[in-house]
């Protein structure tokens, strides 16, 4: 008697596990659920900048902690027509676009960018996927460029558009892209790298510019950055979210 | 609640019946918050070890070092092309095939670090493993603080969860009673035992402060924040990380052995007293004379 009471909770223990599994994986794939789960991501954002001085800086290394082999991922190795003639002339006919909200829309050479006010930080590099690589990154100062640049009053977003393609809808190749916030924008450490580690920034990790927005995750830090582009909102872009990855189910906010 | 509804139908019994002392043991607050805390640590389990997937490696330090993982599960092709799952443990590597590393259904089977059947969703899903943990941490933090709150002002954490020093030399008592699976009856069973108190208060006040900080310590966000207080603490991101995987593994085996208790120490009473609040404290049991052959 008393092993059938046993047996029949164990039993009824295991059904309810695996409808509450079932249940949870039903909720998990349904869009609407995300989007209850997501809201979350407001209080996080608001929550770690009301502990975030505005221009408090992520922390910074010495030459010595410098990853051995810092991990290159994502795009590591572009394949459209338009980056490989790029590269096959050294960059020499790279021209980064910033357009959009701005009052002077600017097409600036790399010799250009390397004019503008720069800064060299070691920091420490995030992966969504859990691992941390540290490097050195110099580049300009976004906040400079936008300057440069003169941010229309409407202005909320800067969106990077980027060289490096991937698979969209079926059939369909897709920039990446991603974007940011002027929050973020004019932090001292967010600059456009074009050097890793004292050398010129290598293929597989952004080749000829990168973002680097250090107190976010890797997949904000754009790579193969072609063109800035100014807007008031995200909604308009690709599938809506504000980036590549965003479109795909992950945080627009990705300090966490 | 319940001893208001008692009062309000006089000619119901009494909820203690005379010789099954009954006690009200778990305030409202408790049992509300024990619930909701004990759904939300399952979700942030499962949905931890998705988001672990992602990575199946740990390291020390503030970076991964690749070649030297403090843990990783993988699935490895050995000579004859057929795969395996190995999980390495510092120098050690042990094989971990249909469990850890590799699996999945015969045939079907997936290089991923834990099984299907124990994380949220069960398919590889970061984006989604995300939310699911982000949303209910947010819950298991506001239910803490709940918790704690109510509990200090109550002075419940004071007089039930403290242990007053005179209480420590009973440890190998209630230790040799624990493995006797002997549980404390009648008067001595009103309060927690010494045990109960340093595994609840342990749990409650390191074990979840733990996860909950080395949680924050992976934030990039975050980390600017505090001056780099938090890396500093935890001795950088990626050991916060280890230490996040530890402590959840310390709070899967509190779970077990919890579970395991309120199992074997009267599984009615005990889920009773965590739903109703009312506890029967149990009585020594008399040896019950010889029973009367049967005629």
């Amino acid at each position: 008697m008393k092993l059938d009471r046993r047996r029949l909770f164990a039993g009824a223990l295991a059904a309810v596990g695996g409808l509450l599994m079932g249940g949870c994986n039903r909720l998990s794939a349904s869009p609407s659920f995300q989007d209850f789960l997501i809201s979350a991501q407001g209080l996080n954002r608001r929550g770690q900048r009301l502990f975030q001085t505005r221009m408090g800086l992520a922390q910074e290394f010495s030459a010595a902690d410098i990853s051995p082999a810092f991990r290159a991922n994502g795009e590591t190795n572009p394949k459209a027509p338009a980056y490989l003639a790029l590269l096959a002339n050294g960059f020499a006919d790279y021209r980064l676009k910033v357009d959009g909200l701005v009052d002077r829309p600017l097409a600036l050479s790399l010799e250009e960018l390397r004019a503008l006010p720069a800064r060299t930080q070691i920091t420490r590099h995030d992966c969504v996927e859990g691992w941390s690589c540290i490097g050195q990154w110099t580049g300009a100062q976004l906040g400079a460029l936008l300057d440069k640049a003169g941010l229309k009053p409407s202005a909320r977003y800067l969106v990077f558009h980027c060289a490096d393609e991937w698979d969209g809808r079926p059939g369909q190749r897709v920039h990446y892209y991603e974007s940011i916030d002027l929050y973020d924008a004019h932090h001292p450490q967010t600059i456009l790298a074009y050097d890793m580690n004292g050398a010129p920034l290598p293929v597989a990790h952004g080749a000829p510019v990168r973002l680097r927005i250090e107190r976010q995750l890797g997949y904000k830090h754009a790579k193969y950055v072609m063109r800035i582009e100014a807007t008031d909102r995200l909604d308009h872009i690709a599938g809506g979210k504000g980036g590549f990855w965003e479109d795909r189910g992950y945080e627009w906010y990705a300090g966490i | 609640m319940s001893e208001a509804a008692d009062t309000a139908t006089p000619s119901v019994p009494p909820a203690a019946p005379p010789g099954r002392n009954s006690i009200y043991r778990h305030g409202l607050i408790v049992r509300i918050t024990h619930w909701v805390n004990a759904g939300a640590l399952a979700i942030l389990l499962m949905s931890g070890l998705n988001i672990f997937n992602a990575h199946p490696a740990l390291y020390w330090g503030e970076q991964s070092h690749f070649d030297r993982p403090a843990l990783s599960m993988q699935a490895v092709r050995g000579p004859d092309g057929t795969s395996r799952g190995i999980t390495t443990l510092g120098p050690l590597t042990i094989p971990t095939t249909g469990v850890f590393g590799l699996s999945g259904a015969s045939g079907r089977q997936e290089a991923r670090g834990f099984p299907a059947w124990l994380t949220l969703p069960s398919q590889r899903d970061l984006a989604s493993a995300r939310h699911w943990h982000f949303f209910f941490a947010w819950v298991l933090v506001l239910n803490g603080l709940a918790y704690v709150g109510s509990g200090l002002a109550s002075r419940h954490v004071q007089r039930h969860l403290w242990t007053p020093l005179r209480e420590l030399k009973f440890i190998p008592h209630e230790i040799s009673n624990h493995l006797r699976l002997r549980f404390p009856q009648g008067e001595a069973a009103r309060g927690y035992n010494v045990l109960q108190k340093l595994s609840y208060f342990g749990v409650i006040f390191l074990l979840l402060p733990l996860i909950v900080l080395t949680g924050l310590t992976m934030s990039p966000g975050l980390d600017a924040a505090f001056f780099n207080a938090l890396p500093t603490m935890f001795g950088g991101r990626q050991s916060a990380r280890t230490l996040h995987f530890i402590a959840a593994a310390a709070l899967t085996g509190f779970f077990i052995v919890h579970v395991g208790m309120v199992l074997i120490s009267g599984v009615g009473n005990n889920l009773r007293s965590m739903i109703t609040g009312r506890y029967v404290l149990p009585q020594p049991k008399v040896r019950p004379p010889k029973p009367e052959a049967a005629q």
